[in-house]
């Protein structure tokens, strides 16, 4: 009785899936159709624009002729590498600081033995600055840190400055301003993606490793953060890919001029340019070299985080083969031994 | 002579939780510090902010907002109802067809599962600066320039927010609720309108959230795409004032600008920080 009302169920199922099957098909539709008309067309013509010479000099429109790889070389030869330097320049020095406070004060939130009180209000404050639009808080950057503004009014006051620093006319000035735009945007969003991995650790180990003599500082080092380390690779390439792609912030505050001497123009900014001219071959050659650095990033951490899954699944196929040679080897020798 | 080891550790416990706290209280001034100065100068006016900082509030807050919504070059009021209007538009289609996507794959066994879900994953990495040349291209062909159109209708495919919707589907959403609504004879359309969605709600409010949020900030694009003085957004606005000769203008309206774009915001996140919070681990990655 009990077999048969299985099987109608499994022919039931069986059927059914082979009917409503299409529907999948159906739903996926929009998603599709959608990105294959607003993202996929746009990156295949990307590619194509980029062998193509087309811009306006004056008024007179410059191709669009077929130049091969000279865009490539072209904005290899302009000022490519300043650009990429400044770029990177402004994530790692932001990113440093931005993991270290964040993994303090992850590790503080979730330490057990600290319990610390209201760390929901502190969550809640430090998140903030991330859902803050980048722009007007560089707007808001730009009038608080001018010459006349009230941050040097503030600091003529307390006597920390003699005469108005000019934040905006320095090189370190400036970085140092979109270094600390972009550390307030996203130190919150790290601290609550930290926090999250390490409430994934299993708290057991970490009981077994107290009750071993671990101090709180080994129990960092040496059970947190390698469990940690998943995590915190995808924290890393999420924020370069984020860093490469660098633009609101200093876009609004330099004006998109990149002041002082094109010292803080990120690639996208050069990139928003090569828009705002209209030339599209030398945008499109920029287009693929940013999407050929954010692709290789992202294989990287798709790598780093299976890896530990592919090395248990090999361990597991090479343990397989050993029982069956040994199993094997086990046969011959029984066979051996009746021959 | 310590009296004992318990009260020496209890004693160094409450001192580390000291330094914790005066931490936290130190990075959270350091966040909230540019904030205050700007609804402090907000409230006050032109000739009161060049004289100086005041760490006190002005009588000036409806004067600046008066004279900021009467200000003919900057047409406020237009921006601020075209950025909820683009926002909303994407939160409704982003986290609908999201979720839809997520239920083609959640709950239909097809050829090409497996597939469309590996596709979906890859394509999340690609910035959207690096299709922009050839978006607006193509929006330039189909005379979509200066539309909202651009702007509304590619978020259908968010990657990032696809996955989110599945993951949680993963967690609430038994295939048994399903197959119940087929037997009562529920088309698969209306299954999953009436049935998958409202269980679905908790997630789609976060992404909501998430994705009305990241519209109403968004610069890059819209920049790109509205050219009219009436089509601009808020953060289109912001960059306009910035480029403007600054000598000229009234800081009054400039910090009254800024606290339009940026306070209802921090309002809205301040009554869902607790959904909010929960939500930006959900759909990230299992650790």
């Amino acid at each position: 009785m009990d077999t048969v009302h299985n099987q109608t169920a499994a022919a039931r199922k069986k059927s059914g899936s082979v009917k409503y099957s299409k529907w999948g098909y159906i739903f996926l539709i929009p998603f599709f159709l959608v990105y294959f008309i607003f993202s996929l067309i746009p990156l295949v013509s990307v590619f194509y624009n980029s062998f193509f010479e087309n811009y306006m000099s004056g008024l007179t429109q410059i191709g669009p002729n077929f130049v091969g790889f000279d865009n490539y070389r072209k904005i290899f030869e302009a000022d490519l590498g300043k650009y990429f330097y400044n770029t990177m320049l402004i994530w790692i020095v932001g990113f440093i600081p931005q993991i270290l406070i964040s993994l303090l004060l992850a590790s503080w939130f979730t330490n057990l033995r600290l319990r610390l009180r209201a760390t929901g209000v502190f969550k809640t404050i430090i998140y903030l600055p991330n859902l803050i639009m980048a722009s007007a808080f560089a707007l808001l950057f730009y009038v608080l840190f001018s010459d006349a503004g009230p941050i040097n009014d503030i600091l003529l006051h307390l006597g920390i400055l003699d005469e108005p620093y000019r934040f905006q006319s320095e090189v370190a000035g400036t970085r140092g301003l979109i270094i600390a735009m972009n550390f307030l945007l996203w130190f919150g969003n790290t601290t609550i993606l930290l926090m999250a991995g390490i409430m994934g650790i299993d708290t057991s180990l970490i009981e077994a490793a107290e009750i071993d003599g671990a101090k709180p500082a080994q129990l960092f080092w040496l059970i947190t953060m390698p469990l940690l380390k998943p995590i915190f690779i995808y924290v890393l390439i999420t924020s370069m890919i984020g860093g490469l792609q660098l633009f609101d912030v200093p876009q609004i505050l330099t004006n998109g001029t990149g002041s002082p001497d094109r010292t803080s123009t990120t690639l996208v900014m050069l990139l928003n340019n090569h828009l705002y001219s209209k030339n599209y071959g030398l945008g499109g050659a920029l287009s693929v070299i940013l999407l050929l650095i954010s692709a290789a990033l992202s294989l990287l951490v798709y790598d780093t985080l299976t890896r530990e899954q592919r090395l248990l699944r090999k361990e597991q196929k090479l343990m397989r083969r050993d029982q069956k040679l040994r199993k094997e080897k086990q046969k011959l020798k029984r066979g051996g031994a009746v021959q | 002579m310590s009296r004992n080891p318990g009260e020496a550790a209890r004693l160094q416990l409450k001192l580390t939780r000291a330094v914790c706290y005066i931490v936290l209280v130190l990075i959270s001034l350091m966040c909230l510090f540019s904030f205050y100065v700007l609804i402090i100068n907000s409230t006050r006016s032109h000739p009161d902010i060049q004289k100086g900082f005041s760490f006190f509030p002005g009588k000036s807050f409806w004067y600046n907002l008066n004279n900021l919504l009467n200000n003919q070059n900057l047409p406020v009021v237009k921006a601020i109802f075209n950025s909820l209007f683009i926002s909303s538009g994407v939160a409704v289609v982003t986290t609908y067809f999201s979720a839809l996507t997520a239920y083609a794959i959640h709950a239909y066994d097809f050829r090409f599962r497996k597939a469309a879900f590996a596709f979906i994953m890859m394509i999340m990495m690609v910035p959207s600066q690096v299709t922009a040349l050839g978006f607006v291209r193509l929006m330039g062909t189909f005379n979509l320039i200066d539309t909202f159109i651009p702007l509304i209708i590619p978020s259908a495919a968010s990657p990032i927010v696809f996955f989110f919707m599945k993951q949680y589907m993963e967690a609430v959403l038994p295939l048994e609720i399903v197959e119940a609504a087929r037997i009562d004879g529920s088309n698969e359309f209306m299954t999953f309108n009436f049935i998958v969605l409202p269980i679905m709600k908790p997630a789609i409010a976060v992404q909501a959230i998430f994705s009305f949020v990241s519209s109403w900030n968004n610069y890059f694009i819209p920049s790109l795409i509205l050219k009219s003085t009436e089509n601009k957004t808020v953060p289109l606005l912001i960059a306009q004032l910035r480029n403007a000769d600054f000598l000229k203008f009234d800081m009054g309206q400039v910090y009254m600008l800024i606290t339009i774009a940026i306070v209802p915001v921090i309002i809205v996140y301040l009554l869902l920080s607790r959904y909010i919070i929960r939500g930006i681990t959900l759909g990230s990655i299992k650790g």
